[in-house]
């Protein structure tokens, strides 16, 4: 069945996907994008946006049913019952794990932009020219100052709440005003500046959530109930920001329901003619056409639709023609810290939920600073007053228990190290022979795991966590030891690399695929390295970048 | 919480405390799971063990919040068949301790008979808690309590009766007064 001819599509409407839609229908293409889950609308479709503990019958714990259901989701703390509908359902969607990777997805409109952290960091050029410099992986094709104005532009739009620091390896953004550190963050972050002789730095988390009205929306309300859909704007996902942008131009026509089987190749012209799409409801197959196409589809199967294409001219697909396809599977590695409480304080308190947290910025392998490893490392913590879970010592039952228990507790401090992980070709993603979904298409096999390089990191992440906590005066410091499987970071970079090269690398400079300029992949695949710093700011900078490219090449007729 | 991913090593960290759930995938235990039969006398019971954890003071007890029937939904749907059974028998055991050191029935007892017995039993619990192995099911009353403090403090009555929660607080301070006496926020 043959559909409509578009200017371009958009594959995946997450953070990236709904970046390009902005873009390129802002600039006057006729856009389709698509999705491969069903429809969530702002606002309407948050059906648990304002509900409370107790209007959940389990107040928001995970069920027997749930655990079966969710045998990856399962795996660590996304899986309650406040917002299950916004994670795909494990059991119709499986991969294959040659080794453990936990892989937390959201198909759905909105994707993971719905649930994400919101913790957005710029790169420097500590983490672009980290591969030229070490030499893991394949060089940057890009520098700090050519995405330096497109951080400016997507952190406009978006609303980037955080402090202007003015720290070299975290450089500041265009900022709406800072959340607030609380009053022990503050009396540690005071210490470590002066005992570390100002080379470390505790800040306010940098986050997507906006503190003052911002284009149109209300604003964070400080309920801390993100994860629900936001009825108040309050944080940048696709609904609340670029999709209404997108639609405002009546440019964009959105197909839920949508997965894009294959990028349609004409080997002749060397470009993409268009895609399959496969209806997840109705099992029909529609084929569109486009000038461009915006691969948005989530890392890793990003990569597999480009396994998937143009597989009559080369075996492993589009983009196979190098090396690099698949390869070089990177997340942050995390779960590990340290914790403990800090004394006084009695007479302070906090007032509303914070959606944030405070942030140490990478300080290892930084100047004169050498390790055993290379890379480094942030932490991501918080400096908070117990409630009513806190230890009550002198009364185990009765009223007197209870009465303590409704009093606040001791201020506690903890953080978990966000480490890098290198570029490793042996950490990789392959097309599994064996194993289909339930629509008969093949799914991914994952063999990802960390190396000596991330082992020994983790080594100085527990230490130096337990080490500043002590010397800031934080007591009863206890570490936190956690395995780092691939996957918890919920950061799958890589596996369609950009770079110099188009024997060593998927991607040119600008996201276009080498073998078929007007296919742009913007969404983690293209990552060539990973940082330490949460990644989906520079996913939406790199896409704002793709799309005018590509707009200016449709012009000039190079497309 | 304060992120996603901090607020779970938190707890790990501060509370020593445990997920409900959370060590499914690395014990790789096959999970089941069967319907209890609780009758309605065993909620009241149990409404009356939750009211002697947490009785009325000034403020509301668990009896209020109805503990009991969220222990029913939470055994029913969220434990495991073997700590399932633990609870059921658990239900007799705390009885017949009852029997033994009173020399009547829990619920027949006087509120500092059912005080003093639990008492007892949550040093028992403790005392198990100690010596268990990490693969071994929790003490009956470690799950009475443990569902007893998370049903009443997030439930509407404990929340904002005996604790205090603001629904949309529409901004963050991070050093506000304090003076003791003053409730805890219901969550963070």
């Amino acid at each position: 069945m043959a559909g409509q001819q578009y200017d371009a599509i958009v594959v995946g409407s997450g953070i990236s996907g709904g970046w390009a839609a902005k873009e390129l229908t802002e600039k006057g293409l006729k856009v389709l994008m698509l999705e491969r889950g069903r429809n969530i609308e702002h606002i309407k479709d948050y059906v648990n946006a304002n509900k409370e503990s107790w209007d959940f019958p389990h107040h928001g714990g995970r069920t027997q049913q749930m655990i079966q259901d969710y045998p990856v989701l399962k795996r660590d703390y996304p899986l309650n019952e406040t917002n299950l509908d916004f994670w795909c359902v494990d059991k119709d969607h499986p991969y294959v794990e040659t080794k453990r990777f936990d892989w937390f997805r959201g198909y759905h409109v909105g994707g993971r932009s719905l649930m994400w952290g919101r913790q957005s960091y710029r790169w420097s050029d500590l983490d672009f020219e980290a591969n030229a410099k070490d030499g893991y992986g394949v060089d940057w094709p890009v520098r700090y100052k050519e995405i330096a104005p497109w951080y400016d532009y997507v952190e406009k739009f978006a609303g980037i709440s955080g402090n202007r620091d003015g720290i070299d390896v975290l450089p500041d953004g265009q900022f709406l005003p800072p959340m607030d550190l609380t009053c022990v963050e503050k009396d540690v972050a005071a210490r470590l500046q002066k005992i570390y002789n100002g080379s470390r730095h505790l800040i306010i988390g940098r986050t997507a959530n906006i503190t003052v009205p911002h284009g149109g929306r209300p604003g964070c309300q400080f309920r801390n109930k993100c994860w629900l859909g936001c009825p108040f704007g309050g944080y940048f996902s696709t609904q609340s920001s670029t999709l209404p942008a997108a639609m405002a131009t009546g440019k964009l026509t959105l197909r839920p329901f949508s997965i894009v089987t294959e990028i349609k190749y004409d080997k002749d012209k060397k470009r993409a003619t268009g895609v399959m799409v496969l209806d997840a409801e109705t099992n029909k197959t529609i084929e569109y056409s486009a000038k461009i196409i915006f691969v948005n589809a989530s890392t890793l199967n990003s990569t597999w639709l480009l396994m998937n294409s143009a597989t009559d001219v080369w075996e492993g697909g589009l983009g196979s023609s190098s090396d690099a396809l698949g390869k070089n599977l990177m997340d942050h590695h995390l779960g590990i810290g340290a914790g403990g409480v800090v004394e006084g304080y009695e007479d302070q308190y906090t007032f509303g939920r914070r959606a944030n947290g405070f942030y140490i910025p990478r300080y290892r392998n930084v100047g004169d600073d050498k390790r055993d490893y290379v890379r480094g490392f942030g932490y991501q913590g918080g400096g908070t007053r117990q409630g009513w879970q806190h230890e009550v010592a002198e009364f185990s039952i009765g009223g007197q228990f209870k009465d303590a228990m409704t009093e606040p507790g001791v201020w506690t401090l903890g953080m978990g190290g966000f480490g890098e992980m290198l570029p490793d070709p042996t950490n990789k993603v392959t097309l599994d022979k064996n194993v289909k979904d339930k629509w008969g298409l093949n799914v991914l096999n994952i063999d990802c795991e960390l190396k000596d390089n991330e082992l020994k990191m983790r080594k100085d992440i527990i230490a130096d966590a337990q080490e500043m906590l002590e010397k800031a005066g934080v007591k009863n410091v206890s570490a936190r030891d956690g395995d780092g499987t691939p996957g918890r970071g919920i950061h799958e970079m890589g596996t369609a690399r950009m770079g110099r090269d188009p024997k060593t690398s998927v991607l040119n400079g600008n996201n276009q695929v080498w073998d078929a300029p007007n296919v742009f992949v913007t969404d983690g695949a293209f990552m060539t390295s990973a940082s330490c710093v949460n990644p989906s700011l520079t996913y939406m900078a790199f896409t704002a970048r793709a799309a005018e490219f590509a707009v200016n090449e449709l012009k000039k007729r190079n497309l | 919480m304060i992120n996603r991913r901090e607020a779970l090593s938190r707890v790990a960290i501060i509370m020593g405390g445990t997920i409900l759930g959370a060590d499914a995938f690395a014990s790789g235990i096959r999970i089941s799971t069967t319907n209890i039969a609780l009758t309605k006398m065993d909620i009241a019971f149990l409404n009356e063990v939750a009211e002697t954890i947490l009785p009325k003071t000034k403020t509301p007890g668990a009896k209020e919040a109805n503990v009991g029937a969220f222990m029913q939904i939470m055994v029913n749907d969220c434990y495991e068949t073997k700590d399932q059974a633990i609870f059921m028998e658990g239900i007799k055991k705390l009885d017949e301790a009852s029997k033994k050191m009173n020399g009547k029935s829990f619920m027949l007892s006087t509120p500092a008979q059912r005080t003093s017995l639990l008492v007892a039993l949550d040093k028992e619990a403790k005392e198990y808690q100690k010596t268990k192995k990490w693969e071994e099911p929790k003490h009956y009353f470690s799950m009475m309590k443990e569902l007893t403090l998370t049903g009443f403090f997030s439930s509407e009555v404990g929340a904002t009766k005996a604790l205090r929660h603001v629904a949309v607080p529409g901004k963050f301070i991070g050093s506000y007064p304090y003076k003791k006496g003053d409730k805890a926020w219901a969550t963070s």
